[in-house]
C-alpha cells in the first residue's frame, strides 16, 4: 500500500501517498472541499458531516472524500450536479440546526460553516428548511471556555480533541435529534474534571465551544 | 476420513437414544400446547396448566409439553393432541374451560370434539389437514417445518427429527466445500439487503487473521415484524446448528447470538439450547469428536433499532455505543473486535441446515433463479388471519394476503400493503400480483426488509402511515450523520404539518428532494432508506397528499385534526343516552327533539360517542373536513327553523 499514486482532482494531475484520502490530498494541493468532521490524525474516519462529497469515475454516485483512499488513475471531481445537490441540502439542514448569531460568535470570519458558504456560494440561512433550535442552556461554568449547545455541530472534533491530549471529559450522549456533546451525567463543564486545556476550543470548528473573552 | 466417520457416528450414539424417548413419548397421548410468546400473550399458560391439572385429577395416561408456533398465530392459544388411534387433532381459540373439557371427552371419553378441531396432520376422513387450506397450496416449509411440533427446550426433539445432521454432514466436509456449498445454492441474507450468503463467509475465509467470530443477528426491530422471534423460541436448535455451520465454513472458534433484550423468551430458549447442545458434545472443544472447536454465547442487544445494523451491532458487543461507522472495510474483514467477522440473520442461517441436507440444487428448485428458497413473513395488520408464514419466493402478495391470510378482516377494503418495516414501502393494489423476491420488490418501491408485511385498509391514512414510519426512524437514528439526524426530522415536521392541515403546496416537491438527498447522502442503510415509506406513499397514494394539503380533508377519517365527529339526526334513537354518557368532557347534549348533537368546540375526538353508539343505530359518523359538521347542524337547524314557520 504504500509508496506513491497518481490521481487527478478536477483536472490537476496529483501525486499523493497510496490510500491517502482524497480530502487531504486535495486540501494539500490547494483544492478546497468542505469538511467538518474530519481529523487528519484520526485514521477511521467519522464520516458523519457529511458535506465532502466528491465524484470519482467509475462510481455510481458521490463518495465522501475523507474515507476514499486514492488509488493510481483514480479521476476526482470536486463539483457536480449531484455533488452540489447534496452539499446544499446537508450544509442547509446543519444551518437548520445551528444558532446562527455571527455578529456575537467569537468564530466571526474563521468559522468553517462561513467558509463552506462562501467556497461554495451557499446561504446561511437554511432555506427550504425550518429553524431547529434546541433552546439548550449555554454552560459557561469552566474557567476558560463557553459551551453553547446550540452552535453544535456534532463533527466530534472536540470529543476526540479532549480524549487525545485534554482529559477525556467531553463525549457523545443521546440519539437522533438530541445527540449531543456533553460530559459524563452531563454535569457542567466546571465540575466535570476538565482541565481547562481549551484544546477543544481550538478544535471546534464553529464556535459552539470557545476560549471566554 | 477417520474424524468425518466419527461425527456421524457420534451423532448416531446419541440420536439412538433420543429416539428411543420420542418414540417411548408418542406411544401415549401427548398434548402439546403453542407457547411462543405469540400463545402466551393469550393465556397459552394457562391452558396449559388446565389440561394437566385436569390429567391429574382424571389420571389421564398423557403428557403435556409446551412447544413453540407453526403460524398460525390467528387461533391461539392452539393444542395439537396426539392420542393412539386417532390422527394428531390441532385444536384453535382454546381457552382454560375448553381445555378441561378437551381432557374430559376427548382424552377420556374418546370423543374427539371435531367442532373445535382447527386441523388435522394426517389425511384421515373427517377432519381437513392444514394442507387442505387455501394456504396449503401456497406454503412450503424449509425452515419453520418442525415449528411448533417439538419440544424447543429439549434437544432430544429436535435430534429425533433428524437435527444436526447437517452439521455432521459439514464436519465430514472440508470448510471450503461447505461455503462452496451455499454459494451454490445462491441462498441471500434474509436480513433485508440479500446479499448472497457464500460470497460473504467467502470474504471472510480469505481474511488473514485466523481469529474470527460468526454472528447471528437476532435484533429484530421493524414494527410488526416477528419471524425471528417465532423460529428462535420455536425451533432454537435449528438456528444453533445453522451458526455452528457458519463457524465452522470460515473457521470461527466462537459465536454469539445477537439477540434483543426485548425477546426474554427467546434468549431463555436458545440459552438452553446452547446449554443442551453442549452437553451432548455438539458444541465445546471437540464438536461431535472430530477436535473442532466452537463456543457460543448470547449478548443481550439493548433497545436500540440501529443495532440491527452490522457495524453498529458490532460496535455495541464491543463495549462501544451502537453506532454504526463507515464500511470498507466490511466486517467480514474487520468486525468484532477488528477479527474478521460474519454476520447473518435468523431466517439466513435457518435455511443453511436445509441446504446441507438436500444439496444447493434441491434449494434451488425452490423460489425464482435470482432469489432461490423461501421467505417467511410476519403478516399483521387488517387480516383475517394474522400469523407467520413461510411460501416461495415468486409468491403473490395477492396470494399472501387473500390464501394465507384469508382476506381483510372487518367489512372493509383492502388498501395497500406495507412491507419491509421502516425501510420499506406502501403497495397499493395494483401491485399486488408482483411476485415476492428481493428485487422486484425493490423496483415496486418497497423492499424485502425482513419479512414484516402490514395490510391496510381503507380506514388507514397513508400520510399517517408515512409519518409513523418516520417518527420510528427519526426516534431510532443514532443521530451520527447529518442526513438522518435532521433530514428525518425535518421530513417528520413536513409530514406533521401536513397531518394537521397545516401542509403548504410546496411540500411534497420538498419531500421528494429531501427523500433522495437523504437517501443519497446517508451514512448507514437505516438514513439510506429512511425516506421509503413517504416516496412509496407519494407515488402511489399522491392523491391522499393533495386532499390534505389543498382540501385539508383525510380521505381515511384517521387524522384527528382534519375531521370532525357528528350524529346523523335521521339515525338517532333519540332515547339512548349511550353517547352522552361516554363522552369525556360532556361534549354530547340533547336538543329539543331529544336528537342527540356534538358541540364541535367542546369535543376533543376521543372516538368513544362512536364506539359507545350501538350497532344497530351506528349514528355518529366521522367527517372530514371538519367543518363539514358545523355545516350539517347549520342546515338541521334552518330546516327545523322553516318546519315550525
Amino acid at each position: 500500500m504504500s509508496g506513491k499514486v497518481r490521481i487527478t482532482i478536477d483536472g490537476k494531475a496529483i501525486e499523493t501517498a497510496a490510500g491517502e484520502k482524497i480530502l487531504w490530498a486535495a486540501l494539500d494541493n490547494g483544492i478546497y472541499i468542505p469538511h467538518l468532521c474530519s481529523i487528519r490524525e484520526n485514521h477511521s474516519p467519522f464520516a458523519s458531516c457529511r458535506l465532502c462529497f466528491v465524484e470519482i469515475e467509475g462510481y455510481p454516485g458521490p463518495v465522501t472524500a475523507c474515507t476514499e483512499g486514492a488509488a493510481e488513475g483514480m479521476a476526482v471531481r470536486t463539483r457536480s450536479e449531484r455533488v452540489d445537490r447534496l452539499v446544499r441540502t446537508g450544509f442547509e439542514m446543519i444551518m437548520s440546526n445551528h444558532r446562527t448569531e455571527c455578529g456575537v460568535c467569537p468564530k466571526n470570519r474563521s468559522c468553517a460553516l462561513q467558509k463552506i458558504a462562501k467556497e461554495r456560494g451557499l446561504r446561511l440561512k437554511p432555506g427550504r428548511l425550518e429553524k431547529l433550535d434546541r433552546n439548550l442552556p449555554v454552560d459557561d461554568t469552566a474557567e476558560s471556555i463557553i459551551y453553547d449547545p446550540n452552535k453544535c455541530v456534532l463533527c466530534g472534533r472536540c470529543v476526540w480533541t479532549c480524549k487525545k491530549t485534554g482529559s477525556g471529559t467531553l463525549g457523545f450522549a443521546k440519539r437522533g435529534f438530541d445527540r449531543m456533546v456533553t460530559t459524563f451525567l452531563e454535569a457542567p463543564l466546571g465540575e466535570s474534571g476538565c482541565s481547562g486545556c481549551s484544546a477543544c476550543a481550538e478544535a471546534c470548528p464553529v464556535g459552539a465551544l470557545a476560549l471566554k473573552r | 476420513m477417520n474424524a468425518n466417520k466419527t461425527a456421524a457416528m457420534v451423532l448416531d450414539e446419541i440420536r439412538a437414544e433420543a429416539l428411543r424417548s420420542w418414540e417411548q413419548m408418542r406411544q401415549k397421548t401427548l398434548i402439546a400446547v403453542g407457547a411462543a410468546t405469540c400463545g402466551r400473550a393469550v393465556g397459552a399458560l394457562e391452558v396449559a396448566g388446565v389440561f394437566r391439572e385436569e390429567i391429574e385429577r382424571l389420571k389421564v395416561d398423557a403428557a403435556v409439553i409446551e412447544v413453540g408456533c407453526m403460524g398460525h398465530c390467528y387461533a391461539e392459544p392452539m393444542a395439537f393432541i396426539f392420542k393412539p388411534g386417532f390422527p394428531g387433532i390441532c385444536y384453535g381459540y382454546l381457552n382454560e374451560g375448553l381445555a378441561a373439557r378437551l381432557v374430559r371427552d376427548f382424552l377420556v371419553d374418546g370423543d374427539p370434539c371435531v367442532e373445535f378441531a382447527l386441523a388435522a396432520d394426517g389425511v384421515n376422513d373427517f377432519i381437513p389437514t392444514f394442507q387442505d387450506f387455501p394456504r396449503g397450496l401456497v406454503e412450503q416449509k424449509m425452515v419453520m417445518e418442525h415449528c411448533g411440533l417439538i419440544d424447543p427446550e429439549n434437544i432430544e426433539h429436535y435430534l429425533a427429527v433428524g437435527g444436526y445432521g447437517a452439521l455432521a454432514a459439514a464436519l465430514a466436509m472440508d470448510p471450503g466445500e461447505v461455503a462452496k456449498l451455499v454459494k451454490a445454492s445462491g441462498l441471500r441474507g434474509r436480513g433485508g439487503a440479500g446479499f448472497p450468503t457464500g460470497s460473504k463467509w467467502d470474504l471472510c475465509r480469505a481474511a488473514g487473521e485466523k481469529t474470527r467470530y460468526v454472528i447471528c443477528n437476532a435484533d429484530e426491530g421493524d414494527p410488526g415484524a416477528f419471524m425471528d422471534r417465532t423460529i428462535l423460541e420455536s425451533n432454537p436448535h435449528l438456528v444453533v446448528e445453522g451458526l455452528a455451520i457458519a463457524a465452522y465454513a470460515v473457521g470461527a472458534g466462537k459465536g454469539y447470538f445477537y439477540i434483543r433484550a426485548e425477546y426474554p423468551l427467546a434468549v431463555e430458549r436458545i440459552r438452553k439450547a446452547l446449554d443442551q447442545a453442549g452437553k451432548y458434545g455438539i458444541l465445546g472443544k471437540s464438536v461431535l469428536g472430530t477436535g473442532f472447536g466452537l463456543e457460543i454465547e448470547v449478548f443481550q442487544g439493548s433497545g436500540a433499532f440501529v443495532c440491527g445494523e452490522e457495524t453498529a451491532l458490532i460496535a455495541s458487543m464491543e463495549g462501544k455505543p451502537g453506532l454504526p461507522r463507515h464500511r470498507p472495510p466490511f466486517p467480514s474483514e474487520a468486525g468484532l473486535f477488528g477479527k474478521p467477522t460474519v454476520i447473518n440473520n435468523v431466517k439466513t442461517l435457518s435455511y443453511v441446515p436445509y441446504i446441507l441436507r438436500n444439496g444447493a440444487d434441491r434449494f434451488k428448485e425452490t423460489g425464482t433463479p435470482g432469489s432461490p428458497g423461501t421467505a417467511i413473513f410476519a403478516l399483521a395488520g387488517k387480516l383475517v388471519n394474522t400469523g407467520l408464514t413461510e411460501v416461495p419466493m415468486g409468491t403473490t402478495l395477492r396470494q399472501i394476503i387473500y390464501d394465507v391470510g384469508s382476506g381483510i378482516a372487518g367489512n372493509s377494503n383492502f388498501k395497500a400493503v406495507q412491507i419491509g418495516g421502516p425501510s420499506g414501502g406502501c403497495l397499493p393494489g395494483e401491485t399486488l400480483d408482483t411476485p415476492i423476491d428481493f428485487d422486484s420488490l425493490t423496483r415496486a418501491g418497497a423492499m424485502m426488509g425482513s419479512g414484516g408485511i402490514v395490510v391496510l385498509d381503507e380506514n388507514d391514512c397513508m400520510v399517517e402511515m408515512a409519518r409513523f414510519f418516520l417518527d420510528f426512524t427519526q426516534k431510532e437514528s443514532c443521530g451520527k450523520c447529518t442526513f438522518c439526524r435532521l433530514g428525518t426530522r425535518h421530513m417528520l415536521g413536513i409530514l406533521e404539518r401536513i397531518t394537521r392541515g397545516e401542509g403548504r403546496p410546496e411540500d411534497m416537491d420538498l419531500l421528494l428532494e429531501l427523500a433522495g438527498d437523504i437517501r443519497a447522502g446517508s451514512l448507514c442503510s437505516l438514513g439510506k432508506t429512511a425516506p421509503n415509506p413517504v416516496l412509496s406513499t407519494l407515488k402511489y397514494f399522491r392523491d391522499e397528499y393533495e386532499a390534505h394539503i389543498f382540501e385539508k380533508r383525510c380521505p381515511a377519517l384517521m387524522c384527528k385534526d382534519l375531521i370532525a365527529y357528528y350524529i346523523l339526526p335521521h339515525k338517532c334513537e333519540r332515547s339512548c343516552d349511550a353517547c352522552v354518557g361516554s363522552c369525556p368532557v360532556e361534549a354530547i347534549y340533547s336538543n329539543e327533539d331529544r336528537i342527540k348533537v356534538i358541540n364541535q368546540e367542546k369535543c376533543v375526538k376521543c372516538n368513544s360517542c362512536l364506539v359507545a353508539c350501538p350497532p344497530q343505530y351506528r349514528a355518529v359518523v366521522k367527517v372530514s373536513p371538519p367543518d363539514l359538521a358545523a355545516g350539517k347542524e347549520k342546515e338541521n337547524d334552518e330546516r327545523k327553523s322553516q318546519d315550525n314557520h
